[in-house]
């Protein structure tokens, strides 16, 4: 795939720190070289494990070209003037060197499939891919802007929840948020989710099940308590495959599983679908007394 | 054991002699014209014999011919299904299927009741009975059907919703109820098939509608007649009379203005034809969401709401004060 425009403006990749040369499969064991992964937009050769996509490839993969970023200078302060075993500020500032972005989530607006949208694409490589204020905010003006613009919105989750170094404000970026989408599902425009590897927490949450339609990619994990926690808590074995997007397939609650080289086609079916003529539209335009 | 199944081996094997001598008669020089025609006429008058004038009780064994065309066989006849799982909150329910397609061009959301062809799919599919998380996809995608302001097409085969500890456990009542209403006030033309088995609440949970089409052969009942059977004799073998007196046949119930269209079937029944019954079912919904494409949404559902309000049957008796 030739480098989109929008992707070069921004700049080379990160580099990753150890500039190892292969992967190993964590499904099937297989040595992949990185540069034949990422030509196989991560998906293992031999078994087809999904490996996580970073954000800024998961848009050149379901955008048809150009990308037109919004709040892109939107950054992290430090509310709680938080400090762990690593201070939040030198914590946000590794992040932005290891993934190359300034928070983690890309928003902005595309077209798919010809299809004008929002799209927002989160990224696991910086803080978790938790919801902190930017997170929560970036995810807000993508809702609202698309209200605005009458175009569908796609968002496409990766992240371990709330963003605890930022405490209570994090969590109540589950409510803002959700006003956000529920005002917008108003319009009877669409959201569509897509749930990648892992969509846990305050994400999945919010937003991640809140949308029309939701699309889970294969293999991904998905919950609200991530495993290590309900092993912690009930001290119960987990039975096999739980939380996969497999599991969550059969137990109801998502609606479809799309692998990653389906994902654009399958996603530009929904949108087509759901922006497709509306019955009773020119009707509803005439005037009541009528 | 299936009594139409009996009923049709002689003429199945009098086809299947026909087919031989067919075969003869393009690869041998002997000329068995004669013979093909003859048969051909006996088969007709045979076909007639078997199915002209089938029983209430034989028209319920036909409408559960195993391989009278299901739900998904209609729907692969769409153009683009997309299948939507799940009632995002307990189980997906493969007994009953939902999505979307395009009918002749036009978006609809589809909701089906699907059986098994064989005894693994039965299993997998519990007989085309759902559950109540079964009926709540259906909810969830009446919803998402009014939201997006797309019609909404069903397709009814189910012995009845799932009798079962799980399902009582999860609210059967609650769910069916809340399809009913929902679907009396949605905002978007709903038509409605029985093509096979129309069994009970189970049934109507995705069958209110502006237009309910049914296919000749399939039926529409209060209960199975087994159920009515054991219910009113106290005795199960009484479901041949009960499906007598059920008047749960196309032609009673378009009678009873419970049916707005009867689709002919072929002599002997829509798995005799399976292309062309399902054809025609695709033809009529497409017509019938044309008529009701035109209405606005108040008109619909005012018109439904009149619709349903119509059926009934009830007598007066004035009370003689003075006697009592
Ligand atoms: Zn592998």
């Amino acid at each position: 795939m030739p480098t989109p425009n929008w992707l070069r403006r921004r700049g080379a990749k990160p580099q990753a720190a150890d500039d190892k040369l292969w992967e190993i499969c964590p499904s099937c064991g297989e040595r992949i070289f990185i540069k034949d992964l990422d030509a196989r937009l991560r998906v293992c050769p031999k078994c087809g494990h999904h490996f996580r996509l970073p954000a800024l490839d998961r848009i050149a993969l379901l955008a048809d070209g150009d990308f037109d970023e919004i709040a892109e200078n939107l950054t992290t302060g430090d509310p709680l003037g938080w400090s762990d075993r690593i201070p939040y500020r030198e914590k946000t500032q590794n992040d932005r060197t290891k993934s190359g972005l300034l928070e983690a989530i890309i928003v902005g607006f595309c077209t798919i499939e010809r299809m004008p949208a929002g799209l927002g694409v989160m990224e696991f490589n910086f803080r978790g891919g938790t919801m902190g204020g930017v997170v929560g905010e970036k995810v807000t003006l993508l809702v609202e802007e698309c209200a605005r613009r009458r175009v569908p919105c796609v968002l496409v989750t990766a992240s371990g929840g709330a963003r605890m170094e930022e405490g209570m404000i994090g969590l109540m970026q589950l409510a803002k948020t959700s006003a956000a989408v529920e005002r917008f599902g108003e319009l009877g425009l669409p959201l569509v989710s897509i749930l990648t590897d892992p969509t846990t927490g305050g994400v999945s949450a919010s937003y991640g099940f809140q949308a029309d339609i939701v699309i889970a990619e294969s293999g991904a994990a998905i919950g609200f308590a991530g495993r290590r926690v309900i092993d912690q808590t009930i001290r119960q074995k987990l039975p096999e495959g739980f939380q996969t997007a497999e599991f969550l397939l059969e137990h109801g609650q998502v609606d479809m599983v799309v692998r990653r080289a389906d994902m654009k086609a399958a996603l530009a079916n929904v949108l087509r679908f759901l922006t497709s003529a509306r019955y009773g539209a020119a009707e509803a335009r005439r005037p009541k007394s009528a | 054991m299936n009594v139409i199944v009996e009923l049709e081996k002689p003429l199945l094997e009098l086809e299947a002699k026909i087919e031989g001598l067919k075969k003869l008669n393009e690869t041998q020089r002997v000329d068995f014209s004669a013979e093909i025609r003859a048969l051909n006429e006996k088969a007709l008058s045979l076909e007639e014999e078997i199915f002209g004038n089938l029983t209430p009780w034989q028209r319920v064994h036909l409408a559960r011919h195993p391989k009278r065309p299901l739900a998904m066989d209609y729907i692969a006849r769409l153009d683009g299904f997309v299948e939507l799982h799940g009632d995002r909150g307990y189980r997906d329910d493969p007994a009953l299927v939902a999505g979307f397609a395009y009918l002749a061009g036009t978006p609809v959301f589809v909701l089906a009741q699907q059986k098994g062809r064989d005894t693994k799919e039965n299993l997998y599919r519990s007989f085309g009975m759902a559950h109540p998380e079964g009926y709540r996809k259906a909810a969830r995608i009446m919803r998402l059907a009014e939201k997006f302001a797309k019609p909404l097409i069903s397709f009814i085969d189910t012995p009845g919703a799932y009798p079962g500890i799980g399902a009582e456990e999860r609210g059967q009542s609650e769910a069916i109820a809340t399809n009913i209403k929902l679907m009396t006030g949605l905002r978007v033309p709903i038509v409605v098939n029985i093509i096979g088995e129309g069994g009970s609440g189970g049934a109507l949970a995705i069958g209110v509608g502006d237009r309910v089409l049914m296919l000749q052969h399939a039926i529409y009942s209060v209960a199975s007649p087994e159920a009515a059977s054991s219910i009113l004799w106290r005795d199960s073998s009484k479901a041949e009379e009960a499906a007598q007196r059920l008047r749960l046949t196309s032609e009673d119930l378009f009678e009873f203005g419970i049916v707005d269209e009867v689709v002919p079937e072929p002599m002997g029944g829509a798995h005799r034809d399976p292309g062309k019954v399902i054809d025609a079912v695709l033809a009529a919904d497409k017509r019938a969401l044309e008529t009701l494409m035109r209405l606005a949404p108040d008109e619909l559902v005012d018109q439904r709401y009149e619709k349903y309000r119509k059926i009934g049957a009830h007598e007066e008796m004035v009370l003689d004060r003075a006697a009592r």
